[in-house]
Formats: C-alpha cells, sequence, structure tokens
C-alpha cells in the first residue's frame, strides 16, 4: 500500500485516539513492569503531534513524518520516545524516495532495533512489529493478527527496559509498548492506510 | 494522592521555576527548557563541562549539585521519565567552553536513548561529548540479558569527583577516565518502606503492607530482591553491609567514603539511627570510613526509604574531590 499525506494524517489522528482513550490502561499495565507512566508519556507525545501538524501544516509525507517524529522526540521522554520518534525519524528520511508503507515500516523497525538494542522474543514492542511488518508487505495484515503478536509479549521474560530488572516475574504482563504498537498498526488498518 | 501541588502535569515546568527563584545564586533556568545552568559563568571559563539529569521526583538531584566545583547543568525530565535530547542538546551547548562536555548518565534505557541521541546532535555541532553510565545499584543482576545495573544515590558522589576534577582544570580526556576508575568502586544499595506516587498518575507505584520493607527497590519503584516484616535498624544494616561487603571486599587497610541517602519520606532521625548503626557495623569489620555524609539526595519523591553508599576511595586526590568546595544548593 501506498502513503499519502490523506491517510498517514489519518492514521496518525486514529492512533493518537486510541493513545488518549486508552492512557489510564497503557500506565496500568506499565505500572506492575515498568514505571507506570507509559500511557501519559505517549499521550502527552501525540497531543503535541496533533498539535504541531495543525500549526505547522506540512506539505508532503515528508514533513508530516518529520513533524510527528521531532514532537515525540522532544514531548515523550522515557524510552518510547527515543524509540517512536527514531521509527517516526527514520519514515520521514525514507518517504524522500519512497512511500510504499511496508518499505518504510522495514526501516522503521530497523530503526528501533538500532536504538534499543532489543530483539524478537525480548518481550518489547519489537515483538509486535517483527510479527506485524512482514503482514504489510503481503498486504495481509489483520486486527487477529495484531492482537495475537500483542498478546505473545504476556509469556516472555522482559530482557530490555526496566521491566528486565523483574526477570521471570515480567511473565504474565502484557508489554505495555507491544500494546501501543498494537494501536500503531490497528490505526493502519481503520485509517485504510492497508 | 495528597499533595502540595497545583495541576498535576505542571509540577515539573512549576518546580522549575522555583528552583530557580529561589536559588539564583546558583542556578539559571535555559527558556522555553527545563534545563539549569551554573548561574556562575565565570566559574565555567575554560574548562569541562559536566552535566547530568534525568527523571524529576529526585530532588534536590540533579540541579541541586549544579554550581560551582560541582555540575554546570542539570537537565530535568517528567516525573520518573527521562529528559528529552533537545534538552540535553541545550545544556551541552549551554556550558560548552571550548574544552568540552562530559555527561552522567544513570542506567536506565530511557536516559540512556536519549543521552545518547542528544550526544550526537552535540557531535553534529563539533562539541566534543563523552560520557559514563553510572550503575552502583547491586541489588540487581549486572547481566547481558538485561538493562543492566541501575543508576543510583551514588551518582551523586561522581557528580562531586568529576565536578571537582573539572574545576581544578582536567581535560575531557582525564574526566572520562576518572569516571572509568570511579565506577567499580562506587556501590549502593536501599531498602524501603513506602513506595512513591507519581502525581500525574495519583497512586503509589507499589504496595507493601504497614509492617512490610522490601530490599533493593529502585529509585523509581522498580521491584527489589526480597520482602519481609521491618526489623530494627541494626538488622537492616547488617543485611545491607553483607550485600556491599560482597561486592566491595571490604578491607580495614583501605579507605571509603559512605553516603547515606533518605527516599524522600524518611526523616533524618531515622538517617541518623541508621548512620550510627552503619558506622558501628562498619567498625566492627575494622573499617573507619575518611568521609560520610547522610541527608536527602537522591530521592524517590515521597518514597519512605534509605539507601547506603560505599565509595572505596582507591587514590587518595578522591578524598580531596569529596573535600573540594562547592556552591551548590544540596551538596
Amino acid at each position: 500500500m501506498l502513503v499519502t499525506k490523506e491517510n498517514l494524517e489519518k492514521w496518525l489522528e486514529i492512533f493518537g485516539d486510541l493513545i488518549e482513550t486508552n492512557k489510564a490502561y497503557l500506565s496500568d499495565l506499565d505500572t506492575p513492569i515498568g514505571d507506570g507512566d507509559h500511557g501519559n508519556n505517549m499521550a502527552r507525545g501525540m497531543a503535541a503531534v496533533k498539535e504541531t501538524l495543525a500549526s505547522k501544516q506540512p506539505e508532503d509525507i515528508v514533513g508530516v513524518f518529520k513533524v510527528t517524529a521531532m514532537s515525540l522526540i522532544s514531548k515523550v521522554g522515557g524510552a518510547s520516545g527515543p524509540l517512536y520518534g527514531t521509527a517516526f525519524l527514520e519514515m520521514a528520511k525514507a518517504s524522500a524516495k519512497t512511500d510504499d508503507l511496508a518499505e518504510l515500516m522495514e526501516l522503521a523497525l530497523a530503526g528501533i532495533k538500532k536504538r534499543g538494542g532489543a530483539e524478537a522474543g525480548d518481550k518489547t514492542m519489537v515483538d509486535v512489529w517483527t510479527v506485524l511488518v512482514p503482514k504489510l508487505k503481503d498486504n495481509s495484515l489483520t486486527q487477529a493478527d495484531i492482537d495475537a503478536a500483542v498478546e505473545s509479549t504476556k509469556d516472555m521474560v522482559a530482557k530490555k527496559g526496566r521491566a528486565s530488572y523483574l526477570g521471570e516475574r515480567s511473565v504474565g504482563h502484557l508489554d505495555p509498548g507491544a500494546v501501543s504498537s498494537g494501536y500503531l498498526f490497528t490505526a493502519l488498518l481503520e485509517a485504510g492506510v492497508m | 494522592m495528597k499533595k502540595i501541588i497545583n495541576n498535576p502535569a505542571d509540577v515539573v515546568p512549576e518546580m522549575v521555576n522555583g528552583m530557580v527563584r529561589l536559588y539564583p545564586q546558583y542556578i539559571e533556568k535555559i527558556d522555553g527548557t527545563e534545563v539549569m545552568v551554573r548561574s556562575d559563568k565565570e566559574s565555567m571559563q575554560g574548562k569541562v563541562g559536566i552535566v547530568s539529569g534525568g527523571g524529576s521526583g529526585h530532588e534536590p538531584s540533579h540541579a541541586g549539585f549544579v554550581g560551582k566545583g560541582m555540575l554546570s547543568a542539570a537537565v530535568a525530565g517528567q516525573v520518573f521519565t527521562s529528559p528529552t535530547p533537545d534538552q540535553i542538546y541545550e545544556a551541552i551547548k549551554a556550558v560548552d567552553s571550548g574544552k568540552g562536555v562530559f555527561l552522567v548518565i544513570k542506567n536506565y534505557s530511557g536516559d540512556v536513548m536519549n543521552f545518547d541521541m542528544a550526544k550526537d546532535m552535540a557531535e553534529m555541532d563539533d562539541i566534543e561529548v563523552k560520557s559514563i553510565i553510572v550503575n552502583d545499584d547491586i541489588a540487581v543482576e549486572d547481566s547481558l540479558y538485561t538493562q543492566g545495573r541501575r543508576g543510583v544515590a551514588g551518582t551523586v558522589l561522581m557528580h562531586k569527583i568529576l565536578g571537582a576534577a573539572a574545576d581544578q582544570g582536567a581535560s575531557l580526556d582525564e574526566i572520562e577516565e576518572l569516571a572509568k576508575k570511579v565506577l567499580p568502586n562506587l556501590k549502593t544499595i536501599g531498602v524501603a518502606l513506602s513506595a512513591a506516587t507519581v502525581p500525574e498518575v495519583g497512586k503509589p507505584g507499589f504496595e507493601l503492607a504497614e509492617d512490610e520493607i522490601e530490599y533493593g527497590v529502585g529509585i523509581h519503584s522498580e521491584p527489589g530482591y526480597r520482602r519481609e516484616k521491618i526489623k530494627p535498624s541494626k538488622e537492616l544494616v547488617a543485611e545491607l553491609i553483607e550485600k556491599l561487603d560482597e561486592e566491595l571486599h571490604l578491607d580495614k587497610d583501605k579507605k571509603y567514603a559512605v553516603l547515606i541517602n533518605g527516599m524522600g519520606a524518611t526523616p533524618l532521625m531515622e538517617q541518623y539511627v541508621f548512620g550510627n548503626d552503619v558506622l558501628d557495623a562498619l567498625e566492627a569489620k575494622g573499617v573507619k570510613p575518611v568521609f560520610t555524609k547522610a541527608g536527602n539526595y537522591m530521592t524517590s519523591i515521597e518514597m519512605a526509604g534509605i539507601s547506603l553508599t560505599i565509595f572505596e576511595l582507591a587514590e587518595d586526590k578522591w578524598l580531596e574531590y569529596l573535600n573540594y568546595p562547592v556552591e551548590t544548593i544540596a551538596w
């Protein structure tokens, strides 16, 4: 699928709404295995994205990706800021040359892995991205795929981030970053980018 | 939640404004940021800048240690959330006087990533930046398969040592070498009696029963290694000293500094009782610390609890650095 300025803005709007609606849920998920602020941090970031997009009115997808990346990097903080920020920054850089969604998201995933040093199986957002990005390539992504990918982090032992201090005790909890990443993919479906 | 605040979302900017307005002799704010930089600009000329920072909620860390002889600037993130790269970058730019800037980072994924991004930004501006990742908390295992050990109260001693060296004209390379030498000698362990409540979250980060304590809790309410019933101070001290001894192999012929750190809600009265027991326990091992300090240095909002840092002074110069005069809010 191809990214256009219209569907990209729609995607971000729906993602922002999902984050805002589920802010307390995300922070609750973060409480037993993190520090209880994932929802608030992401909501602050996506509110900044919305505000900056409205005030700066970027002309093309490069501009929209860039504004999104910079807002997330400067407003979210924690680990999520650099990770989501890097994902959108990689897409901003690549979108000058391609508007293919799967290609862009592949580069975004590579950026996340490089920034955070996490691999699949570490109970992080990477677990969701690794499973779902290939489904963008063959155009087969469904909500059931997203739910399964998010759910898969529940039985994993955290090896990165604050949850890693819990070791085995992290089992049984969903990874909050995986859940917010799930929303990003759900928003793709709902925005009709997919 | 019962706190003396206004809107929970405004806690950090309002706190920063309060700090710079109450202590203009030490710190000032960079407009449009939550960066607090040393007011005495003269004292930074021709010297390496030392920048630290992290989530808010650890006051007086980190801005309380900004001033002549210690930090050049501190960056305050949201509560328990790393500051963002753009803000750290502003701090780096503000304190660079051509000799480079050294970053003191506590080992949390967020801090490491955000400070790294800021470093990249500064390097594009041709500012030379080096850093140390402090991981003094021995409560969690240091493993390749986790984030590794956390940075806690020992970080304040790292600030002190590096700040003194920078003030005496050490180069960026010398500061890096010093930081690397200090790090393995710096060990901390703590115990918590109750959890902190992040204002925007509104409820405690974990629950402990009225008569329960937890060893090894982190400064953001990260879980520790064991829970049990509250015990007399002497017994708590015995447990903590034993853990530290396993790491440092306390030796009566070596020199040590001791930092007793309150987590926010533990009164000085209790810290002094604990301190008395710490000195007894060390004396029983033939160890007489050459530098001691107690108070609230690296807190966790209103968490009740205490941490004990023991720092082996492998070089005599380090004791001089600890005793070097500073002009800060909180040292």
